[in-house]
């Protein structure tokens, strides 16, 4: 167990590091995040039926295209100086990578999150700021990174990666944002656990079903 | 102790409709220094990196110390020091916060202490501080051999290690693969330089369409002489 948990911490320590160096992910991701959230909030009329109706959507669109530039950066830092490489000769199985990779990835977008939700609270007037919201939060987004690693690392070898990644992801990670959607919506609305809880349900399915998969199939993408 | 460090057989690999490795088998003794010569795409940096687990080969079996690269990955690696052509290092990281973060995955023994060792024997303490973007490409390769000998491997691979070295730097390479803690560790080393690969090796071999098409003892070698077998195997003019 120590083999397999020290190795994760080290490479999530080290992505935490270099972006508290460089700064990259977080400023281009908070940046993007915020001006699709103010640009939605002049696109429509902020009356509360509007709001009641748009708003989760315009929430995990900022989320989504947000993690789709912070993957795209995270793993383009690992090319540089054939980093990769190095990770990749290191005596740990790939999946140990994948998590690590994962849990950098899940570190940066909660952060996101957590300076985004307040914004978007203020900015739609919305009860954002609570408990269901912020858990669900973490979970769709663990799902979405899950899987957001694996098509990144595929993506970083190829020519268009910027296009490539999200015409790669988007259509696979779209049950968990629906879900995320749907599930914010009765959140605002005031649902109870018990009426949020089928989705809830979904979006841990397939939390499940992407870290299953998505780690298996890890290694053979980075593999020559 | 296993007669061999490095055994491989019947080792190919296709990139696309092109073959580079083509059935190759080779065998280096624990505790041997080879040399590997080749041309320009003569497949020398792909039969390391199937060495070093970082290619999958279309067939074959490649085992480092009697451990399959592919089935025992970890274990394998665990084994290996590699340079190759690119320092594998993080720019925005210093030369010390690397060799750290190399130590914790291989979970080095007494990390602190064994990097400043590393550093003193290449020269590269000075290094540790600066962080990596701001070095020259020899100072990155200082750094890189520094990161491929942290964890003490028995087998080292070396992929053209000399490129960017200055003749100090050379000289201390030089120094630690010969020296006493040296002797005791497999080399195999790819190089474009006969004159260092001669001076260096205990057995050589040629690679040339896709297998080791050459392979001698080293010992009684003159530069000339081998540069005309070489050529020869290259298809070169004399």
């Amino acid at each position: 167990m120590k083999d397999f948990l020290l190795p994760i911490l080290a490479i999530a320590r080290k992505d935490v590091l270099l972006e508290l160096r460089t700064k990259d992910v977080v400023t281009s991701v908070l940046m993007f995040a915020l001006l699709a959230m103010i640009t939605f909030n002049f696109a429509f009329d902020p009356s509360p039926a509007v709001v009641a109706l748009v708003a989760p959507g315009i929430l995990w669109v900022a989320f989504t295209f947000a993690g789709v530039l912070g993957f795209n950066r995270s793993f383009t830092l690992e090319k540089e100086n054939g980093s990769l490489e190095g990770l990749l000769l290191c005596p740990v199985s790939r999946d140990v990578i994948y998590f690590g990779k994962l849990l950098g990835i899940f570190l940066f977008m909660m952060v996101m999150e957590a300076v985004l939700l307040p914004f978007f609270a203020v900015l739609y007037n919305l009860p954002a700021l609570n408990l269901k919201l912020l858990l669900l939060s973490a979970l769709a987004t663990l799902g979405f990174s899950g899987v957001g690693a694996l098509f990144s690392a595929m993506a970083v070898n190829t020519r268009s990666r910027e296009i490539m990644l999200p015409v790669l992801l988007l259509p696979v990670a779209s049950p968990v944002v629906i879900a995320a959607v749907e599930s914010t919506r009765a959140i605002l609305e005031g649902a109870s656990w018990g009426e949020i809880g089928r989705w809830w349900g979904l979006v841990l399915a397939f939390d499940v079903l992407f870290l299953i998969i998505s780690s298996f199939l890890f290694g053979s993408v980075l593999e020559e | 102790m296993l007669p061999f460090a490095i055994k491989v057989s019947g080792l190919t690999k296709t990139y696309g409709v092109k073959p580079v490795l083509h059935g190759l088998d080779l065998e280096v003794k624990a505790g041997q220094r080879f040399v590997l010569f080749g041309g320009n795409g003569s497949g020398k940096t792909t039969l390391l990196k199937c060495l070093a687990g970082l290619a999958r080969p279309d067939a074959g079996d490649v085992a480092i110390a009697g451990m399959d690269a592919r089935r025992q990955g970890p274990e394998a690696r665990r084994l290996i020091g590699v340079v190759t052509h690119q320092p594998l290092l993080y720019e925005d990281m210093t030369g010390l916060e690397n060799l750290r973060f190399y130590g914790r995955m291989f979970q080095t023994p007494r990390l602190e202490e064994r990097i400043q060792q590393v550093a003193a024997q290449l020269d590269a303490a000075p290094l540790l501080s600066a962080r990596v973007r701001t070095l020259s490409h020899g100072m990155k390769k200082r750094l890189s051999l520094c990161r491929a000998l942290l964890h003490n491997p028995p087998v080292l691979l070396l992929d053209e290690p000399e490129t960017g070295l200055d003749e100090e730097a050379l000289r201390l390479l030089d120094a630690l693969l010969t020296s006493e803690e040296g002797r005791g560790r497999t080399v195999l080393m790819a190089t474009h330089s006969l004159e260092r690969g001669l001076a260096l090796a205990d057995s050589v071999g040629v690679l040339s369409g896709g297998r080791i098409a050459y392979q001698a003892e080293a010992k009684g070698l003159d530069v000339a002489g081998f540069r005309q077998t070489y050529h020869s195997y290259l298809g070169v003019g004399q």
